[in-house]
């Protein structure tokens, strides 16, 4: 009988591959949010239109079919993806396409009167939203974001079925090999679990720092 | 290789087959989604602890943790312990416990947008907790949240190719074992990705039909473009 | 009190303008001319369309029709050849530099500090260097009197201090026309006294031309050279407060100023 410290060792390998794809994923998806959910908010129509069709086709697919899309459809048009970068850019991709609705509705949330005292100012519409309008919106995006972080970490489970050796794929090659199916589950369970809680300590910590000496609201009287 | 219309347009009768398949997979999960949140929802505003903390880690622990892995969970764990149920009914367990723990958190906001005012009308007009829940507070919390409860429903049905997993013959799997049958990869995965899009785009506008309904849509000066 | 040259070409022009949103017309074929330097002050009911004149003059809302004009240039317009078509957004732009705004709910940016506040603009908009900015901006912040404030937060301040501070971002571009949106209607009674005093020395000390609209009855029959009553997006009388506080000649009139006073 195989004891937990046995099974640890495979398992975390596993989780380093799971976690490099939840950062390096993460930073792919921050990239396309900001640059699709302003380019939604772009004077440009061409612009507009090509961040809406990104934003609605990776919304409107399934993560897991864009995985395989990626990795056994793609190469029989001629462009062969190493599993680790299908999977950053599949899951990038996907997450990035839901937090470009993130970024779009915080810039649209920001108070109508800051808009105004920014136009007022003779501010151009490109230094508007860089200058004023991003920077009260990036607070409100905090939360949001983190919970897509989260989501990412979860989303990463799916690169076990494109053969590449995360969390989970380590997790079934011990269930064939082993056959302790609620032991080696359970354990993996408690592993995301875990990798979450830090994921969250480490937003929390973002929130804390970007919400620092900015207490809302204009108005005091 | 370029894209095969004729292999296409054979294999369409197969995919379209599968395609309800996976409906009756969303739908069944949702019903499941739907009941058991409303029910964790309300054990987590016990005010017994010995409920409501349990309750609330459950949650927190189903909603951080990857739904594909709880679905092999019971599909090979439950097993062990005598419980043997065919893969579509396993996913469909899976489904709707992972997204209980969701739509659980949208009826918690939706009670808790209840006015005071609502509560302690119940407490002057002496109902009882229950009937306060059943009569009063519940068929208000519920209208407003129907919009996020869509958006669980079709992030529920964007989630059904992990059924695939355990060899449920939805879309996904269909797909895989055409490709295997065929080597052929790019119309099947090609074509559900396009159904998918299409099913969800669908089920995407109806839900922001619902939610025009119940709020107006934002304006904001920075979307007009001319200026 | 510098003087009003009553011959000179107006600084603003309104001719002929109206505006409606949906079936609530809120200019109605609206004639103004304000001279440079002239202290304007506009009354009048809620929901006259007082705030909407001043806001189309910010191209914070368009026109319906009609013509606008400042400094002797259309505002909402260019001319080609003799001719008038819409303006570009470089042209609006260029405009909106004659222009500045204060608003009812200060509209400061929170994220920046006071000096940034007031210095954003100047960099990124005039092209100043910072360093003119910065000195630009102190002079400013110091007439206000807040001059030991440049480091603070928006947050951290009075509502008589945010709105003295939006009165120096404004003024930082050096505009010729000030227009000023109900400026303590959102202050607390006794922060009004400090705001009003900083409008008083603007208009006393500087070469500026400053629409006002207004609740302050005393104050706008202070330092006004003429005011305004509007009613139902249309001027109902105008005249030198003198006139129009103790005999105006509309019942409307009147009724307004016994209602607005008697609430005072």
């Amino acid at each position: 009988m195989l004891d937990v410290f046995d099974l640890l060792p495979l398992l975390l390998t596993g989780a380093v591959v799971t976690v490099q794809i939840t950062v390096m994923g993460g930073a792919l998806a921050l990239v396309m949010a900001f640059a699709a959910g302003l380019g939604r908010l772009s004077r440009s129509a061409p612009i507009r239109w090509l961040s809406t069709v990104y934003v609605e086709f990776f919304r409107g697919t399934s993560a897991l079919i864009q995985l395989f899309w990626l990795f056994y459809a793609l190469p029989l048009l001629g462009v062969s993806l190493d599993p680790m970068v299908a999977a950053v850019i599949g899951l990038g991709l996907n997450i990035g396409s839901y937090g470009a609705e993130v970024v779009r509705g915080a810039v649209l949330a920001v108070p109508r009167g800051q808009y105004e005292a920014a136009r007022a100012l003779g501010f151009s519409r490109a230094q508007m939203l860089r200058r004023i309008l991003v920077p009260q919106a990036i607070p409100a995006m905090v939360p949001p974001f983190g919970n897509l972080w989260i989501e990412l970490l979860k989303a990463t489970a799916l690169v076990s079925l494109i053969t590449l050796g995360d969390l989970t794929f380590q997790a079934q090659m011990l269930r064939t090999a082993t056959l302790q199916t609620p032991l080696i589950f359970g354990t993996v369970l408690f592993i995301y679990f875990a990798l979450a809680m830090v994921m969250v300590f480490i937003i929390r910590r973002i929130e804390r720092r970007v919400g620092r000496g900015l207490d809302r609201g204009g108005m005091r009287t | 290789m370029i894209f095969d219309w004729d292999f296409a347009y054979s294999i369409l009768p197969n995919l379209v087959d599968a395609v309800w398949v996976t409906i009756a997979a969303t739908f069944w999960g949702f019903l499941l989604a739907l009941g058991l949140g409303l029910v964790l929802a309300l054990l987590r505003r016990s005010r017994f602890r010995l409920i409501s903390w349990p309750v609330g880690f459950v949650i927190e622990f189903v909603r951080s943790t990857p739904l594909l892995v709880q679905i092999y969970f019971l599909y090979f764990v439950l097993p062990e312990f005598g419980l043997v149920m065919s893969p579509f009914l396993t996913g469909v367990i899976a489904l709707g416990v992972h997204y209980a723990a969701y739509t659980s958190e949208v009826y918690r906001a939706g009670i808790d947008g209840v006015p005071k005012g609502q509560w302690e009308a119940c407490v002057a007009l002496d109902l009882s907790p229950y009937r306060t829940m059943r009569s009063v507070i519940v068929p208000q919390a519920i209208p407003p949240v129907v919009p996020a409860l869509g958006n669980y429903l079709v992030a529920m049905f964007k989630d059904t190719p992990m059924l695939s997993a355990i060899t449920v013959l939805e879309l996904l799997q269909t797909a895989k074992i055409i490709g295997s049958q065929t080597f052929r990869y790019l119309e099947p995965l090609t074509m559900v990705g396009v159904i998918f899009l299409l099913l969800s785009l669908v089920a995407s506008m109806m839900v922001r039909l619902v939610e025009r309904r119940l709020a107006p849509a934002q304006s904001s000066p920075l979307l007009d473009y001319t200026k | 009190m510098s003087q009003i040259d009553m011959s000179a070409p107006p600084m603003v022009r309104f001719r002929n303008v109206s505006k409606a949103f949906g079936d609530l017309v809120v200019l109605d074929d609206l004639n103004l001319d304000v001279q440079p330097n002239e202290k304007v002050a506009i009354i009048g009911p809620s929901g006259s369309g007082k705030s909407t004149l001043l806001r189309v003059l910010m191209t914070l809302e368009t026109i319906d029709s009609g013509v606008i004009e400042v400094d002797g240039e259309p505002l909402w317009h260019m001319r080609r050849g003799d001719k008038l078509v819409p303006a570009s957004r470089g042209h609006l732009r260029e405009m909106r530099k004659k222009i500045g705004m204060v608003f009812q709910q200060f509209n400061l940016f929170p994220h920046m500090t006071v000096l940034r506040n007031v210095t954003e603009a100047p960099i990124h908009v005039l092209g100043l260097s910072k360093e003119e900015a910065r000195a630009r901006a102190v002079e400013l912040l110091e007439m206000v009197g807040l001059g030991d404030k440049l480091d603070s937060y928006p947050a951290n301040l009075s509502g008589g201090q945010q709105q003295r501070v939006g009165i120096a971002r404004a003024l930082a571009m050096r505009p010729k026309v000030m227009l000023f949106d109900e400026v303590t209607s959102a202050l607390d009674p006794e922060l009004v006294g400090e705001v009003l005093t900083v409008m008083r020395r603007l208009a006393e000390e500087h070469d500026l031309t400053m629409l006002m609209v207004t609740h302050e009855m005393g104050f706008a029959r202070e330092i006004a050279d003429r005011v305004c009553f509007f009613d139902s997006g249309r001027i109902a009388e105008e005249g030198p407060p003198s006139v129009i506080f103790s005999d105006p000649k509309q019942d409307r009139t009147r009724a307004f100023l016994s209602a607005v006073l008697n609430s005072q």
